[in-house]
């Protein structure tokens, strides 16, 4: 009994918090690895109309966006006032389109490349000959899979 | 002796309990700086390209339900102007045809929505038609799903399920070539 006792009292220190930083970093790397650092930085002005009828993009590396809008006040002198294209993270032009679609399949497994969507942000002031010469060209490029990006309607 | 041994371990021992605190910093940091980016938008199929023009002529007047927007973001429903808070309804009449009218849509699988924009049209509005156009579809096909199945459509449901919805109310929308009246310059 005696014996027995004293063991249990020995055996109960406070409860080892040793590794709760462990927990910690786990949900970190977690946060750290779930966040996606924009990887191009705007230089058009995009925002998007509200819609009601919207469908979730699912997988992230199958699509690539295309931003329509027209340049910030940093760009404006540089490149005027009516809406640009911008692919990556500079201005480009509607030729520019089929290269900027191949260079994103090459990076996509074969069998999920008929799933690769296309996102077109496009700013909501912007007139439709640009979007329109866009999907002309996403079309022609057999890029038929889009997009239009837009913000949920607040009711 | 048992006494010593015992302070060398306290000495030895890091006190760990501060690296929680961190690790929750770092963590709180990364909670308040991230926007899980919804990225959301309304999925179209493009129609893939061909040189030559869909002939529009030889399908009946009475299946096409023409909507044109202009440089002004007016809209001509029918040949006639109308509200973009009407069209949804108005859509929806004309594809369902519930009353059988001479001059709506024979049966949803002939309706064809036919949709035509200026260049100058703002996008907004662009967008705006294209929503209530898919609003009014996604709105009978859950009418449809609700009358049939007792749930509402949804991508969830089975593939058979969806398939014969849309089987019987196909989306069909045409968007023509834009006239390029407003063309900003």
């Amino acid at each position: 009994m005696s014996k027995f006792s004293k063991k249990r009292g020995k055996s109960t220190p406070a409860i080892s918090t040793a590794s709760l930083p462990d927990i910690i970093f786990m949900l970190l790397f977690f946060f750290m690895v779930v966040t996606v650092l924009r990887d191009s930085s705007l230089m058009v002005k995009v925002n998007t109309p509200q819609a009601s009828e919207l469908t979730k993009l699912e997988e992230k590396s199958l699509v690539n966006y295309l931003y329509i809008g027209r340049p910030t006040d940093q760009y404006k002198e540089q490149y005027g006032t009516s809406p640009r294209l911008q692919l990556g993270d500079k201005f480009a032009t509607v030729d520019d389109i089929p290269l900027f679609l191949e260079k994103h399949k090459i990076k996509v497994a074969e069998n999920k490349r008929a799933r690769i969507t296309s996102s077109l942000k496009v700013d909501g002031d912007v007139t439709m000959g640009i979007v329109q010469d866009i999907k002309t060209q996403l079309r022609k490029s057999n890029q038929l899979k889009v997009n239009y990006s837009a913000k949920p309607k607040n009711e | 002796m048992a006494k010593k041994s015992s302070k060398d371990r306290l000495t030895n021992e890091i006190n760990a309990g501060s690296m929680a605190d961190i690790a929750f910093l770092l963590l709180i940091f990364f909670l308040v700086t991230t926007t899980i980016v919804q990225d959301k938008g309304i999925t179209v199929k493009l129609p893939p390209w061909s040189e030559e023009e869909v002939d529009a002529t030889k399908l009946k007047t009475r299946n096409v339900f023409s909507v044109l927007v202009n440089a002004q973001n007016q809209l001509l429903v029918r040949d006639e102007p109308a509200n973009i808070e009407q069209l949804k309804d108005r859509a929806k009449e004309f594809i369902m045809n519930p009353r059988g009218q001479e001059d709506l849509a024979e049966k949803p699988t002939k309706a064809i929505i036919s949709l035509k924009n200026d260049r100058g049209t703002n996008y907004e509005t662009y967008l705006e038609v294209y929503n209530e156009l898919k609003a009014a579809y996604n709105e009978l096909w859950d009418e449809e799903a609700q009358s049939k199945y007792g749930t509402e459509y949804s991508d969830k449901m089975p593939r058979e399920q969806k398939k014969a919805i849309k089987g019987k109310i196909p989306f069909v929308l045409s968007e023509a070539e834009p006239t390029s009246f407003g063309e900003e310059k």
